[in-house]
């Protein structure tokens, strides 16, 4: 399904015109309260995101990438600042309101994979669309077809112990991408692979966005981030850059 | 998120914890076990007295010193009264004669052993002392030979009735008629034979044998004896006017004042019924206490080990939240898993609680039952221990953080 990697300098760089908005936050600040002591996480980020992007947040360890990033996937609620995605207001949405827009509006990928142990590929990448109510049937012929899409239409019965980390980083990127989201969120998805491996992870991603889906990534690496179109910086809570990026 | 989803889920988590489920369950299976158990044996019982299987003969009723099943609770009282003598008894007899001719004396003796040509039998027979009227009163039939006649017992003749459990060992092979055994160390020539009558309540009705109780006082004395009389009325028309005369003979025989309370009990069928059904309500109330104690601890034990899967699976909580999860499917998943757990030892429990009670009841002579409305109130108990002790564990599940879910190592 992937083709073999070919030399860096022909990748087509194709860069899709922006679409509607889809992440909008402002003044976003994220405290940690650790017994007498206060870190802050995020110090006042502001950031609009629109469809068709490939984003990059870089930055050093601690600087608040993960922070940022499970704000933006609606795992983890602001302390102040507010947060509008697809244009509704997030800040002020229930458990269950939130859960339904992790289910169909966002798609996210983890370092550590974060698949079920005990299930099968075909099982893992069908969950979101068990909660999100659709019939049996239809499920699996979704979670096959985007098992297939990243190149695993071999490995749908195996489970995560049976497949090597960049399988299970795909099985990962088939199940944030079975439900349609409107955006792709990856925190550091390369970041337990070898280089090999996390680069055609990376080719994987641009293949995913050639074929038209919003991508975050949170890298710290600078050969990652060259993947992306966008890149942010982010230093101590702070946004340091916002740029373009190109070759 | 549709709920066969949601039940597959909490069974395929279960199945992980093959062993951890099991002895849970045991804590539940054993509560339910021992309620459904007494249930089935009482129920069994109960339907088997009802449709026939009566004490007394029927239209009978008996006096006789002490209240039947140990009941009562003044015993001080009750072993105060005089003994219903033989004297007393024969006269209460005779008052009767013209009202009730079928009057039947009865002393026993346990424990007796009979012996004939070397043979013995174990020394357990019951030996009856009591008149022509015994297969009347107990519902016994002569096989072989003849009952007791009117004479032998004005006479006090050295004549006895044997049970087919005594004809087994001492006769196996000849016709005891006429023989001449030894029953607790006397000599009595055996002139009938009791047909088989099987076993009640457990215990075998074949080893037993009567002689004259005239001749039972004259062998083995009055000391500390008294005398049941069962009596019987004409016609079941006859029964309330009979009792009440029996009643006022009997007062008079024990030479009572007006003032006086019955120093005797009476029991009908409808007593015997009323006390087995006291004793009934002992077994079940004692039953209840038990299954309660049990079912409430497997009920901690359900909640102990839903706490701990829900610490082991904080991760797999954190990773269900992060993709979509509700807060409801959470809640249902571990809820599911918890009365899964708690129904399926009940449904475990129920099922040997059937076996063995039943296996009880038909020891007894009764025939088995299956108590559904004991069963349906079981698997409803076993819910309800499933929801209210997996509720708390449950919902700790539900409202965990997803990204602190997710960091749990
Ligand atoms: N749950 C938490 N409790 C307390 N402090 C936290 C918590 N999560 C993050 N922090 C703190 O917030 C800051 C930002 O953490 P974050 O995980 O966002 O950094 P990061 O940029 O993702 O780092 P890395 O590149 O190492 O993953 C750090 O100083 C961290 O110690
Ligand atoms: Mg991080």
């Amino acid at each position: 399904m992937i083709p073999p990697p070919p030399p860096a300098a022909h990748v087509p760089r194709t860069v899709r015109p922006p679409g509607p908005l889809v992440i909008d936050i402002e003044d976003v600040t994220k405290l940690y309260r650790m017994g007498a002591e206060i870190v802050h996480a995020l110090r006042g980020v502001a950031l609009k995101v629109h469809r068709n992007e490939y984003m990059a947040i870089m930055g050093p360890s601690g600087s608040g990438k993960s922070t940022l990033m499970n704000m933006l996937g609606c795992l983890d609620t602001p302390t102040s600042g507010h947060y509008h995605f697809n244009g509704k207001d997030v800040s002020s949405m229930s458990d269950d309101e939130l859960a339904s827009i992790r289910n169909r509006e966002i798609g996210f990928v983890f370092q550590t994979f974060n698949l079920l142990p005990r299930s099968t590929s075909l099982h893992n990448v069908e969950l979101p669309l068990i909660y999100a109510g659709l019939p049996p049937a239809a499920r699996r012929a979704r979670a096959r077809e985007a098992l297939e899409n990243v190149g695993l239409g071999d490995r749908m019965l195996h489970k995560p112990n049976e497949l090597s980390g960049g399988q299970r980083q795909r099985v990962a990127v088939a199940r944030a991408l079975v439900n349609h989201p409107s955006i792709l969120l990856a925190d550091e998805p390369t970041g337990n692979l070898d280089s090999k491996t996390g680069e055609e992870i990376m080719q994987l991603f641009d293949q995913l966005y050639e074929q038209g889906n919003t991508i975050i990534v949170v890298t710290h690496e600078e050969d990652i981030a060259r993947h992306a179109r966008r890149a942010i910086r982010l230093h101590d809570g702070l946004i340091e850059s916002d740029r373009m990026t190109g070759n | 998120m549709p709920l066969i989803e949601i039940l597959r889920i909490a069974l395929s988590s279960i199945g992980v914890n093959k062993l951890r489920s099991a002895l849970t369950m045991l804590g539940i299976t054993i509560g339910v076990f021992s309620v459904i158990g007494v249930m089935t044996t009482v129920t069994a019982l109960r339907s088997s007295i009802e449709t026939g299987l009566s004490f007394l003969g029927t239209n009978m009723f008996q006096f006789g010193k002490y209240p039947v099943m140990g009941g009562g609770s003044n015993r001080r009282e009750i072993e105060m009264r005089r003994d219903i003598t033989l004297e007393q008894a024969t006269r209460f007899k005779q008052l009767m004669e013209g009202t009730a001719d079928v009057v039947c004396l009865k002393v026993f003796d346990g424990g007796g052993q009979a012996v004939y040509n070397g043979r013995k039998t174990t020394p357990d027979v019951t030996l009856a002392g009591t008149n022509e009227y015994f297969i009347n009163a107990n519902q016994f039939s002569i096989e072989l030979g003849r009952n007791l006649q009117p004479e032998d017992i004005e006479l006090g003749r050295p004549v006895i009735v044997i049970g087919q459990d005594i004809i087994k060992k001492l006769f196996p092979s000849e016709n005891p008629l006429g023989k001449t055994i030894k029953m607790k160390g006397r000599t009595y020539v055996v002139v009938g034979t009791f047909a088989d009558k099987g076993s009640s309540f457990g215990q075998s009705q074949d080893n037993i044998a009567m002689i004259p109780i005239t001749r039972f006082f004259g062998d083995f004395g009055a000391a500390r004896r008294t005398v049941n009389i069962a009596t019987e009325a004409p016609s079941h028309l006859l029964y309330n006017e009979t009792m009440d005369k029996g009643l006022t003979a009997m007062r008079i025989v024990r030479g009572l004042k007006p003032e006086d309370d019955n120093d005797f009990e009476v029991y009908s069928n409808e007593s015997l019924l009323g006390a087995f059904a006291k004793v009934a309500d002992y077994i079940t109330a004692g039953s209840f206490v038990i299954s309660g104690i049990a079912l409430l601890a497997a009920g901690v034990g359900i909640m102990n080990i839903m706490l701990v899967s829900v610490t082991e699976r904080t991760k797999e909580i954190g990773i269900r939240k992060s993709i979509g999860a509700r807060k409801h499917s959470i809640l249902t998943q571990f809820l599911i898993e918890a009365v899964t757990i708690s129904l399926a030892g009940g449904v475990l429990g129920i099922v040997l609680g059937v076996i063995v009670g039943d296996v009880v009841a038909m020891l007894m002579k009764a025939s088995a039952v299956f108590p559904w409305d004991w069963a349906v109130l079981g698997l409803l108990v076993c819910s309800g221990i499933g929801i209210g002790f997996g509720f708390y564990p449950a919902w700790k599940a539900a409202s965990l953080d997803p990204i602190e879910a997710l960091r749990y190592e």
